[in-house]
């Protein structure tokens, strides 16, 4: 007699959320907005990640874009690439997803206080540093200067454009933006994120720079920082790797001995560069 | 605890009144066919076979299957997913110790926050008699890992002393379940040192070893990252993944979703992977972290000598064998490529 039981706390099963919002940022790119089921605040981070599951077709890690200071709902930006992102992108508003998590450790927000912040975000690195921005932002006085720099491959790819717009007129953030390739309507600035660094002046003592975005930017933006004098445990990534379970038991996010997915997504480069598998 | 006797008939008939009393779901233990061993379902006592070398696939299964639903929903607007967890009380005969030290690093997996409730229950719910291996097999090398012999991880344990058992008790749970279904009587010292000394004899059996205490085995590594032996050994590597499948304390899985042909219902369920596939690390960008095969080759030898003792404490390894059985090119055992690392560092 095989019982069927229903255990208490089972680490996949994820709660409800509604979508209550969804708008395109790009062709394949698009901004979900999610209000829990029970009413209760997601209380996440800057920097973790959900779970999200349409039943029938599987579960994506995604990272929370919103800032933990916008009450009541919570926003995720994703970019259709397989099987769960696709059927995200069909979803309609009214529709009911699951949510596990937050997981991942989050920015170490903390350690910002009355620092300097260099933010650099590649592509859909945005996505995730969006959370911290309007987290800074709203808790104005918690960093000193707030630098953002922002990098993607063509103006059409350029992500969140009123928000870009709203950081670059806003007296208190310094914004600096730039695209791979362009035709002529694009009067700012072209070249790789890293062609940015030198209009850059910091107290690199005082400053912590967060960088995300796709692995191939990390060792030229990491070089362009210690170049910069920022130290090696301020500079701070997320990283991403294949998540199954989001708790540690899957196996499928290990780098080296740490779990992404519990340990990270976050990592300081100084413990980033003891890691054979990191970047 | 306690150390009882117990006459190899007598064993017998305790096996078949638990199998007809019916106060368990199921009994289960090492079969034999074709020459090899296997756990399942036993119906009498004369199927039960104490004296193997391994087990095709180890008692794992019983804890972890290879196939589990994690949680059911239903299609729609509704989705209503309720979490399930299938277990049922079992007593399971014959395990060795390798593979309860090898359950011992599951569950440590498993419970660690936020603990996994399905193997939880499942643990408690199984009484577990273990049985020294005093014949191992030609690639079992666990007497270097130290599980010649376990202090833990079972309820009962036998050791084969001739046409007794001496019955070591591990738990209250053991001692009551032999009281109530076996005639037990208390070891005498004669019991105790034939115990002793087969287990002494059993430490010649093994034909593999490590050239090296197995404390050392994460020093070993660490120096060795860069070295030669992980791409030559693995050049042949057919990333099969057998290697995992069959091994004890091989944790990782992947999750899935299906529906049913009503299209009304589904079920998302978790099954056993293998992180020597080589997909396991890819992302959906098309990324791929393991790329090749030393990578993967490497991830494991790492993990199994060196990150799990380090997060959880206890080896990823127990020396059973079953891989370098299960490697058709041999070069899945991981005391082979220690002693490699060893010779070359
Ligand atoms: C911590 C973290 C945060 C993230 N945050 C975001 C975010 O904010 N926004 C965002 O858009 N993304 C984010 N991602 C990435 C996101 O998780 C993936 O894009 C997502 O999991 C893709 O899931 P899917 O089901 O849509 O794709 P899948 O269907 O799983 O796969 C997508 C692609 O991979 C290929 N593929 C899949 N499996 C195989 C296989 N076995 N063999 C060969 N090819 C295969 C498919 O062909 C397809 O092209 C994040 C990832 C992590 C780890
Ligand atoms: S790695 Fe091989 S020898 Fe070690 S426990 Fe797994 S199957 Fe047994
Ligand atoms: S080591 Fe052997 S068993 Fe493991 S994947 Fe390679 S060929 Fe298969
Ligand atoms: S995602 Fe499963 S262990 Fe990290």
């Amino acid at each position: 007699m095989e019982m069927h039981l229903t255990p208490q706390a089972s680490i996949h099963l994820p709660r409800l959320a509604e979508l209550v919002r969804a708008e395109d940022i790009t062709r394949v790119e698009r901004v979900y907005e999610f209000k829990l089921a029970d009413g209760a605040e997601l209380g996440h981070r800057p920097g973790q990640f959900v779970e999200v599951s349409l039943f029938g077709i599987g579960e994506a890690p995604i990272s929370i874009s919103s800032s933990p200071t916008k009450r009541g709902t919570f926003e995720i930006a994703v970019r259709a690439v397989g099987n769960v992102t696709n059927a995200l992108q069909k979803l309609e508003v009214g529709s009911t997803v699951g949510i596990r998590g937050p997981f991942g450790n989050g920015f170490p927000v903390e350690e910002f206080k009355n620092k300097d912040l260099l933010i650099v975000a590649g592509g859909i690195g945005l996505f995730p540093v969006r959370s911290l921005i309007n987290f800074v932002r709203d808790n104005r006085a918690h960093v000193n200067r707030l630098i953002i720099v922002f990098g993607c491959r063509r103006p059409e790819e350029r992500l969140f454009c009123d928000e870009l717009a709203t950081w670059s007129q806003c007296e208190q953030t310094e914004f600096l933006e730039t695209v791979d390739t362009c035709d002529e309507s694009w009067t700012g600035n072209v070249g790789v994120v890293t062609s940015l660094f030198p209009k850059i002046d910091i107290d690199a003592e005082d400053t912590y720079a967060v960088v995300v975005g796709p692995p191939v930017m990390y060792r030229f933006v990491v070089n362009e920082c210690l170049k910069k004098g920022i130290p090696e445990d301020q500079i701070v990534l997320s990283l991403e790797r294949r998540m199954k379970c989001g708790v540690g038991k899957c196996g499928h996010c290990q780098m080296d001995g740490s779990y992404v997915c519990q340990d990270g997504p976050v990592y300081t480069y100084s413990v980033l560069k003891q890691m054979k598998e990191a970047i | 605890m306690e150390d009882k006797v117990i006459s190899k008939a007598d064993f017998s008939s305790m096996v078949d009144r638990l199998i007809q009393e019916g106060e368990y779901d199921s009994i289960e233990g090492v079969k034999t066919k074709d020459g090899k061993y296997f756990f399942g379902s036993l119906t009498n006592s004369g199927e039960l076979c104490l004296d193997y070398d391994v087990t095709l696939l180890p008692p794992k299964k019983y804890f972890l299957p290879q196939r589990e639903t994690v949680i059911t929903f239903r299609q729609g607007e509704r989705p209503a997913p309720e979490p399930v967890a299938e277990a049922s009380s079992v007593v399971l005969i014959g395990v060795h110790p390798y593979d309860l030290k090898a359950m011992e690093l599951c569950e440590a997996v498993y419970s660690a926050p936020p603990a996994d409730p399905n193997l939880m229950i499942r643990k408690s719910k199984t009484v577990v008699i273990g049985v020294d291996c005093l014949n191992p097999n030609p690639q079992s090398f666990s007497a270097s890992m130290g599980f010649a012999t376990t202090e833990s991880g079972y309820d009962l344990m036998l050791t084969d002393i001739g046409d007794s058992y001496v019955v070591s008790v591990g738990t209250d749970r053991g001692a009551d379940l032999l009281a109530r279904y076996g005639r037990a009587a208390d070891a005498t010292a004669t019991n105790l040192a034939r115990r002793d000394e087969v287990r002494e004899m059993s430490l010649g059996r093994y034909e593999k070893s490590l050239s090296m205490p197995a404390d050392e085995i994460p020093a070993i590594l660490n120096e060795t990252w860069d070295s030669r032996v992980f791409a030559e050994k693995s050049e042949v590597c057919l990333s099969c993944g057998s290697c995992v499948m069959v091994c004890p304390t091989c944790v990782c899985f992947d999750v899935e979703d299906t529906v049913a042909l009503s299209l009304d219902s589904g079920e998302r369920y978790r099954k056993w992977d293998s992180c020597m596939l080589t997909d396991f690390a890819k992302v959906a960008t098309g990324e791929n972290f393991r790329e090749d095969r030393e990578s993967r080759f490497r991830h494991r030898m790492h993990r199994k000598g060196k990150y799990l003792l380090e997060r959880y404490d206890k080896p990823g390894c127990v020396g059973c064998g079953r891989c370098g059985l299960a490697c058709l090119v041999d070069i899945a055992l991981p005391a082979d490529t220690y002693n490699l690392l060893k010779e070359a560092s």
